[in-house]
């Protein structure tokens, strides 16, 4: 535990350092929130969902923060339902006993260009006699637009952007700009201001109700913008931590205190053993890495346990397995060694008593440097279209991106959260090991 | 002794700053040395010897602080020189040092004729063949065969290694050469025959040295002089006969007696305690605690008296 | 400080039948394979080349040589961490070639070492108290109250005290003189009859040495143990063994009592490194020391005959470079492997 203190205290000596530990510890807590507040089931179903999921979100748009950087404001979206902030209701009866529903949904217009579509969901229950909808929009210009009126069934959905009568009513602008703008402007200069959109609904039974909800499809969408299939792209960012973190973290584990083990072993008994072991990691080292996981994807699995079970398999028997046996070299003849086997310890004692707590302090930097590259790998396979087909995660993200030629139709966000998310990881990663390195090894220190 | 003085060092000072405060390596010591003489320094590991060795050829490290004092080699004061002065015209040039596990220190991927000749090439404006011969004619000098002259340092053993070191230290012909620990990795033998090197070049090039070491029996081969240091001060200093016939101060005495001797059966002592810590070093005589002839005087530090040309820092002598 | 007990002189000349000496080194033969790239065979190092002698309980004898002579690999040979290719080491009776497994470890138990780096010799990440149980958890202490009270006990014979003060310390913490100390409490926590050190002394300060050697044979007398020193330095072996062995070039080439060898120094190499090895004497300035010339000989390709011959000053052409000289006994107890005695 002392020991723990200590290297935290060295680590305190190089900001970098600090840098790097706070990134770390962002990414480590915020991959349990992750997994705790979206559960593994509720998020594959999520990212799998259809249109009743993402229905309403508007399609490839980015996030809404884009409109700090621009002066023309792009439309926010907006989803207004009963019972929400800015949704009115108001229920009469007429004197011969109709019921009449009037929802008012105001909102504040304040944008420089138009939106991508108004939507109105209705839902309602009824015996055989349908309710009877209309609705009005009221524009902060005075204009009154009777948008249209009409029955509806148990659910009915009205996007006023495939009006053809809105549409010429607003003199053959399209609704989503007409409304919008003035009469007869030509300049298409969208009116600022409050917007009121009064939906009046009729029923004709006892028990019948309407329900009604609002969207309006904007041009941005919430933090981090949406996909092809107007998938809101906050869940993939999300989910990408805990699942690069676990992916990083298990493979470089892995990899270091196998490695770590076998050239131990490999060291200590010398001879035909050690010999094996080499030739098998020369071998390895020749193999093409990525090729074999791509085939492995290909042919067998795209499951991601599989693809890290093979990853650490090659890993092992890498350039590592040479350097920590030099180190083995070395400590193996130690003076305390020889005192071991001259009071009678056993191999298995020795190697892992007395070689490798040894060499433990050398283990660590190298661990925390590893994981970036672990990280960026599983985003490589997914990049290349190996990666896990159910998990939402980074590789994928960039994955689709490419698929739908991102860069070329400016959805620049698409690409660039992912990206600065694994240089983030790798960044972070980097310094603390880099600084863990200059702890352990002493020679560096001072650089 | 109306030898003409080759050095005087007069409050020679080195601290070093370390997290825990300064330590005291050096603190102001005080000697001097004729030439063509050899003064043998003698003490326990960390009081001091090695960072007085460094403090001479002012082969500082990082975290030296304090330094300070008078060196006097042939009366021009090396102290008051700035670095690179120092370096073109004593270090290696005057005075030169062969480190302590030199034989490791060699550099591992030049030859040993390239090493011994290249302290030449730096100093002087000599031309490589000029060097080499010279190289050449120190390698003869020291006892190394002229054909391992192409040889890696590597392909050598301990003592031949040690001789190169040695061969390093001379090839400017420089008038004084510090040796740290000289033999204390080599076997009987080769320890013989390094001091007879030693005696030999003492006589040939009349050179002067500073040997530092802890084994006193050894040393006595080539001692005129012997300094004894403790905690980082002089405690003695004298000429070797009548050092090692009748030591003055109680340390040395103790360090004496605890010396095993091949040729006589006396009983041996020992010196219990452990020497203080340079950082903050207690006030008063620094040996006191471990003095089996401290009196209440000894609480204050002590003044060094010379008594018929030795100098002791006891107050048992004033 | 010689023994006072005048123990029976315990040298053989020949090899002895299997008594029950308590430990008997026969024509001990220990050969080092170099190998060549591939598949070839450069040969042989010789690095103990045909060693006797015994030693009983009690008796402490001191192996004295330069480095390269083999007195290291004997010692490992002794701890069992070698094998030899002829001859064998008799433990009470019992060769040790001939150990099971188990046999071998019970041998281990009875063999302290102790060894010349103190601070390489602790294993740096594991505190005193764990450095001391290790030994006892392989041979077998399971209770933990019965492994602190024997490293108690221990520490006390090795004047460690306050022992709870030293235990959570680590072996950096700890002073050069501590540290062996802990060394040789480690050594002798399984209780062996049979002490082996390794220059014990020589990465101490001279200060220090004194008290070491004391305790070990402090240790010696109580206990009752043998023990084997090796060591390049004749000045202190004196004062702590009763016999000396000079080894050169893979053999021992003499053999005698302390105060024999010094008083009557036969073996030319003997000769040679008494009058290497200085006291403090202001004299020594005056004159050069008398060392042979050359380096002890490769023990790939030892010469023919006595392995001295080529660099000794008293050299019998025809005789020393042809046939390796037997054990004579010029003085009664004292054994040299010289053609110079070959008339006593």
């Amino acid at each position: 535990m002392k020991k723990f203190i200590n290297t935290l205290r060295e680590i305190w000596k190089y900001p970098s350092a600090v840098f790097g530990m706070i990134i770390v510890l962002a990414l480590l807590v915020a991959a349990v929130v992750v997994v705790v507040k979206i559960p593994y089931s509720e998020a594959i179903d999520t990212w799998r969902g259809g249109e009743e999921v993402y229905g309403k979100n508007p399609r490839n748009v980015p996030p809404t923060w884009y409109n700090w950087f621009r002066k023309d404001k792009l439309v926010e979206s907006l989803d207004m339902n009963e019972g929400d902030e800015g949704v009115t209701i108001e229920e009469i009866v007429t004197e011969g006993g109709t019921p009449i529903k009037t929802t008012t949904f105001e909102f504040d217009f304040q944008y420089d260009t138009f939106p991508q579509d108004l939507v109105f969901y209705f839902t309602s229950t009824f015996d055989t006699k349908q309710p009877f909808v209309s609705v009005k929009i009221f524009t902060p210009d005075e204009r009154e637009i009777k948008v249209g009126s009409f029955a509806i069934g148990a659910t009915h959905t009205y996007p006023l952007k495939q009006d053809e009568k809105l549409r010429k009513k607003l003199g053959g602008v399209v609704p989503n700009i007409g409304i919008f703008i003035q009469e007869n402007d030509e300049t298409q200069t969208p009116v600022k201001g409050i917007y009121r959109l009064v939906v009046e609904s009729i029923t004709f039974e006892e028990g019948s109700t309407v329900q009604s909800e609002f969207v309006l499809t904007g041009q941005v969408f919430g933090w981090a913008g949406t996909d092809h299939l107007r998938r809101d792209l906050s869940l993939p960012l999300l989910w990408g931590i805990p699942v690069a973190m676990a992916f990083g973290l298990l493979a470089a584990i892995g990899t270091s205190v196998l490695t770590m083990a076998i050239a131990a072993i490999g060291t200590w008994y010398g001879g035909i053993v050690d010999g094996i072991i080499q030739r098998i990691t020369e071998i390895n080292l020749v193999l093409p890495f990525l090729s074999i996981l791509i085939m492995i994807g290909t042919f067998y699995s795209r499951s991601i346990w599989v693809i890290l079970g093979a990853t650490i398999a090659l890993s092992i028997f890498t350039g590592g397995i040479k350097s920590y046996r030099s180190m083995f070299i070395q400590v193996k003849e130690s003076t305390y060694i020889e005192a071991a086997r001259a009071y009678g310890a056993k191999n298995g004692r020795i190697i892992f008593r007395y070689l490798i707590p040894r060499v433990i302090p050398l283990l660590l930097p190298g661990l925390v440097s590893a994981v970036p590259s672990f990280v960026f790998l599983e985003a490589s396979l997914a990049l290349l279209g190996i990666g896990d087909p159910v998990l939402p995660t980074w590789g994928k993200m960039i994955n689709d991106a490419y698929a739908n030629a991102a860069i070329y139709r400016g959805w620049y966000y698409w690409i660039l959260e992912p990206a600065v998310l694994l240089m983030i990881t790798g960044l972070g990663f980097a310094s603390l090991g880099f600084a863990l390195d200059r702890i352990f090894n002493p020679r560096l220190r001072g650089m | 002794m109306a030898e003409k003085t080759l050095l005087r060092v007069e409050d020679l000072k080195l601290y070093f700053q370390t997290s825990h405060g300064d330590v005291q390596a050096v603190d102001g010591v005080n000697f001097s040395l004729p030439e063509n003489k050899a003064v043998v320094v003698i003490g326990e590991s960390g009081c001091g010897k090695t960072s007085m060795a460094k403090a001479l050829l002012r082969l500082l490290p990082r975290n030296a602080g304090t330094y300070s004092g008078k060196v006097l080699l042939n009366g021009v004061d090396i102290m008051a020189m700035d670095d690179e002065q120092y370096r073109k015209d004593v270090r290696w040039v005057k005075m030169s040092m062969v480190p302590q596990a030199a034989m490791n220190s060699l550099n591992p991927v030049m030859r040993v004729k390239d090493q011994v000749s290249e302290p030449m090439i730096v100093h002087s404006a000599v031309s490589k063949e000029f060097a080499l011969e010279q190289a050449r004619i120190m390698f003869q000098r020291v006892g190394v065969p002229v054909d391992f002259l192409n040889r890696y340092a590597f392909e050598l053993s301990g003592g031949m290694r040690q001789r190169v070191a040695i061969a390093m230290s001379l090839v400017t012909v420089p008038e004084l050469v510090i040796l740290d620990e000289p033999t204390s990795a080599l076997d009987v033998l080769t320890q013989a025959n390094i001091m007879n090197l030693l005696k030999g070049i003492k006589k040939e090039f009349a050179t002067s040295f500073i040997l530092i070491t802890h084994d006193v029996a050894t040393a006595s081969e080539i001692a005129d002089y012997v300094e004894v240091m403790y905690a980082g001060q002089i405690v003695e200093f004298g000429d070797a006969y009548r050092f090692f016939t009748e030591p003055l101060h109680p340390y040395s005495e103790k360090l004496m007696a605890s010396i095993p001797r091949l040729r006589s059966t006396s009983k041996l002592d020992f010196i219990t305690g452990q020497p203080p810590s340079l950082i903050n070093p207690p006030t008063g005589c620094r040996f006191a605690d471990r003095c089996h002839k401290r009196f209440a005087k000894c609480s204050e530090e002590p003044p060094t008296v010379n008594i018929d040309g030795r100098s002791v820092k006891c107050w048992l002598y004033q | 400080m010689a023994s006072k007990k005048q123990t029976k002189v315990n040298i053989q000349s020949v090899q002895t039948e299997l008594s029950d000496t308590f430990l008997s080194i026969q024509d001990l033969h220990v050969w080092f394979e170099l190998r060549k790239f591939g598949f070839g065979r450069a040969g042989y190092v010789h690095a103990v080349d045909g060693v006797s002698f015994d030693l009983d309980r009690g008796e402490a004898l001191a192996i004295v040589g330069e480095s390269g002579c083999g007195k290291t690999t004997l010692m490992k040979t002794i701890l069992g961490l070698y094998m030899p290719v002829k001859g064998d080491v008799v433990y009470k009776g019992n060769r040790l070639s001939e150990y099971s497994n188990a046999e071998m470890r019970w041998y281990r138990s009875q063999v302290g070492f102790v060894q010349q780096d103190p601070y390489g010799a602790l294993p740096p990440f594991m505190n005193v108290q764990r450095i001391l149980e290790e030994p006892l958890i392989i041979n077998g202490v399971k209770d933990k109250k019965e492994r602190l009270e024997r490293i108690h006990r221990v520490f006390e014979e090795v004047k460690m005290t306050p022992v709870e003060e030293f235990l959570p310390k680590f072996p950096h913490m700890l002073s050069g003189g501590q540290q062996q100390r802990v060394v040789i409490a480690r050594a002798m926590i399984l209780n062996p009859k049979l002490l082996v050190a390794d220059e014990p002394v020589s990465m101490l300060d001279a200060s220090v040495r004194v008290e070491i050697l004391n305790l070990l044979r402090g240790l010696q007398e109580k206990h009752h143990l043998a023990v084997i020193y090796i060591t390049h330095d004749l000045s202190t072996v004196r004062y702590f063994s009763e016999y000396i062995f000079v080894m050169y070039a893979g053999e021992i080439i003499e053999k005698a009592t302390g105060d024999d060898l010094l008083k009557n120094p036969c073996h030319p190499y003997t000769l040679a490194l008494l009058s290497a090895t200085s006291d403090p004497d202001a004299k020594n300035v005056e004159k050069f020391q008398d060392v042979p010339p050359g380096e002890p000989p490769s023990l790939v390709k030892p010469p023919e005959g006595c392995r001295f011959h080529p660099r000794c000053k008293k050299m019998i052409p025809g005789l020393c470079d042809v046939k390796r000289p037997p054990e004579f006994q010029p003085i009664k107890g004292h054994l040299v492997s010289c053609w110079l005695f070959k008339d006593a």
